[in-house]
């Protein structure tokens, strides 16, 4: 598998402030790959330097196998960019801007009007198409700018925070369109600050936080090296009394909810058999058993040290 | 490649004239300046109007290019509209001149109805019609240049607007709009003499009237497609400069 996106000490300073720090990736191709971080860490700029609205202060770094400071025109050819605001002419309307889209990026004259149709299907605008951009609503406009993003078929996809201002119905749409984008082996590069969302469509993830990648693998591989003590929950036919649960203490953390009980415990094994035992001897059954996974969310905050939460309310705060 | 190039350039030019300049209050606009303009100076000085006639094209030039041209660059910079443009496969020096042609139609338009009405109504007779349409259109290319610098040199609307009046004004009073120069003071002569209506007007007037020779008319065309030259040549490292 070829690498659509390397980048090599990448690094960017806006006056004395560093914002990228030498931040170094390979991302193969037909790869999505999530770029997660705190608001302010360098996602943005990160995105920037790599289709050439900004100039890295050091550094390489090479998109679809063109170096982005000796060849811009090669990589721009082959990118589609989601920016984070909906850029759009809002004197046009939606097809006009689709049209000038298909335009500007070369795609063949007679196959302008079928892509813009495609794309209006897909994206649910077709009663919209004659609306002028300034008319629609924020969620309509984002729907146009990705469609516009993708009317020339690009090879390599940047969506900076692509879902945002999206009802749960577009969000869900766009999901499985990035999905659909991975099955073409068109390469994703996405910033969100869904932190769940990262986690269901990456086949990666990066976090960067204050313009340093402080993680790069998959999701998976992340929460489990976020695992710390197991957690095990388990399911009790009947509410147990308080004394089993000072009976459990000796194995570890144990939390009662009704008839839930959920344990930390470093021997799982050892548990499990002590509550099975404590259980039946009150005639009590074990309906069910899991173990807990921690989410990314959780290994997000211990990197980041940052809520996800928070990072939603200081984004719609600058919005 | 240059095809593309030239394909972006033109697409960029058609997409601004749709979206910013044909709409309607624009068209209006762009008839009501001049025909308001000729009635004011001939109401003023019916006798002499084909002797102001070059200076009224002239003044036409000014406004047509470079009025909307700050306004759609600023405004295009404020909505993130230009940064599409910058995304596209295209180079910053294509973009940069597919703005200065849409400042250009614009104002070829309004000088175009100007000289229309110079020719109709006050019956004025341009004797090097060739020479003449050289010099308008150097005119228009090096005005809308001087407009697309000012846009790119600063981040709101209004300063755009503001910073333009800096040059419209002095323009229009010192380059013999209505004044000859050669009958200014010597150091309002030097500061016309750095000034670009300075040569268009001097061009359009020999032109118009055939009172130059073919040296001075060159010299004129020469130094406007210099003004042009440097013009567009800071407005692209000042757009490019914005990027780093």
């Amino acid at each position: 598998m070829n690498d659509a996106i390397v980048l090599q000490g990448l690094t960017k300073y806006y006056g004395s402030l560093l914002a990228v720090d030498h931040a170094s990736l390979n991302i193969e191709e037909g790869e999505v790959f999530g770029f997660l971080g705190p608001n302010g860490a360098g996602k943005t700029t990160t995105i920037r330097m790599l289709v050439g609205l900004t100039t890295p202060s050091e550094g390489t770094a090479s998109v679809a196998g063109y170096d982005i400071k000796k060849n811009l025109v090669e990589v721009k050819r082959r990118v589609g960019v989601v920016p984070e605001t909906s850029n759009l002419y809002d004197e046009l309307s939606v097809w006009d801007n689709l049209l000038f889209s298909s335009c500007l990026y070369h795609v063949p004259r007679n196959e302008r009007a079928d892509r813009i149709r495609g794309l209006l299907e897909t994206f649910n605008l077709k009663e919209r198409q004659s609306t002028k951009f300034g008319k629609l609503s924020k969620g309509l406009k984002r729907r146009v700018v990705i469609a516009a993003a993708l009317v020339h078929r690009p090879r390599i996809v940047f969506m900076d925070e692509p879902t945002s201002g999206l009802d749960v119905v577009s969000a869900l749409s766009l999901r499985r369109l990035v999905r659909e984008l991975r099955r073409e082996d068109t390469t994703v590069f996405l910033t969100t600050h869904y932190i769940e969302e990262a986690d269901q469509l990456s086949d990666r993830v990066a976090i960067i936080v204050e313009g340093k990648i402080v993680v790069v693998d998959t999701p998976e591989n992340i929460k489990q090296s976020f695992r710390g003590v197991p957690i095990l929950e388990a399911c009790l036919s009947q509410v147990p009394d308080e004394s089993m649960m000072h009976e459990m203490e000796p194995v570890g953390i144990v939390e009662f909810k009704g008839n839930r009980v959920r344990f930390e415990a470093e021997n799982l094994t050892e548990a499990l058999e002590s509550l099975i035992r404590l259980a039946s001897q009150r005639g009590i059954q074990v309906t069910d058993v899991n173990t807990l996974q921690p989410s990314l969310e959780e290994a997000f905050v211990g990197l980041t040290g940052v809520s996800p939460e928070s990072m939603k309310i200081e984004k719609e705060r600058r919005r | 490649m240059l095809v593309d190039e030239l394909r972006g350039i033109y697409y960029i030019l058609l997409k601004d004239l749709k979206a910013y300049y044909f709409k309607p209050p624009n068209i209006s606009w762009g008839i009501l300046f001049p025909l308001v303009l000729a009635l004011a100076f001939s109401l003023r000085n019916p006798t002499g109007l084909v002797e102001l006639a070059p200076g009224l094209i002239a003044m036409a030039a000014v406004f047509g290019t470079t009025s909307m041209e700050a306004i759609v660059i600023t405004f295009e910079r404020r909505t993130g509209a230009l940064e599409r443009l910058l995304l596209a496969p295209i180079s910053i020096k294509s973009i940069l001149m597919s703005k200065i042609l849409g400042g250009t139609v614009f104002g070829f338009m309004i000088s175009g109805i100007m000289t229309m009405i110079s020719i109709l109504v006050f019956n004025m007779k341009i004797q090097s019609p060739l020479w003449f349409s050289l010099i308008i259109v150097l005119t228009l290319l090096t005005l809308s240049s001087l407009g697309a610098l000012v846009a790119v040199s600063v981040k709101e609307v209004f300063e755009a607007q503001t910073l333009s009046n800096y040059f419209r004004f002095p323009m229009i009073f010192l380059c013999g709009v209505f004044i000859p120069v050669a009958s200014m003071p010597q150091p309002l002569q030097v500061i016309a003499y750095l000034l670009p209506l300075t040569y268009s007007v001097d061009a359009l007037r020999s032109t118009i009237l055939g009172t130059s020779n073919t040296i001075n008319t060159l010299t004129n065309a020469i130094a406007l497609s210099l003004f042009f030259l440097a013009f567009s040549s800071i407005s692209n490292l000042q757009l490019k400069r914005s990027l780093r």
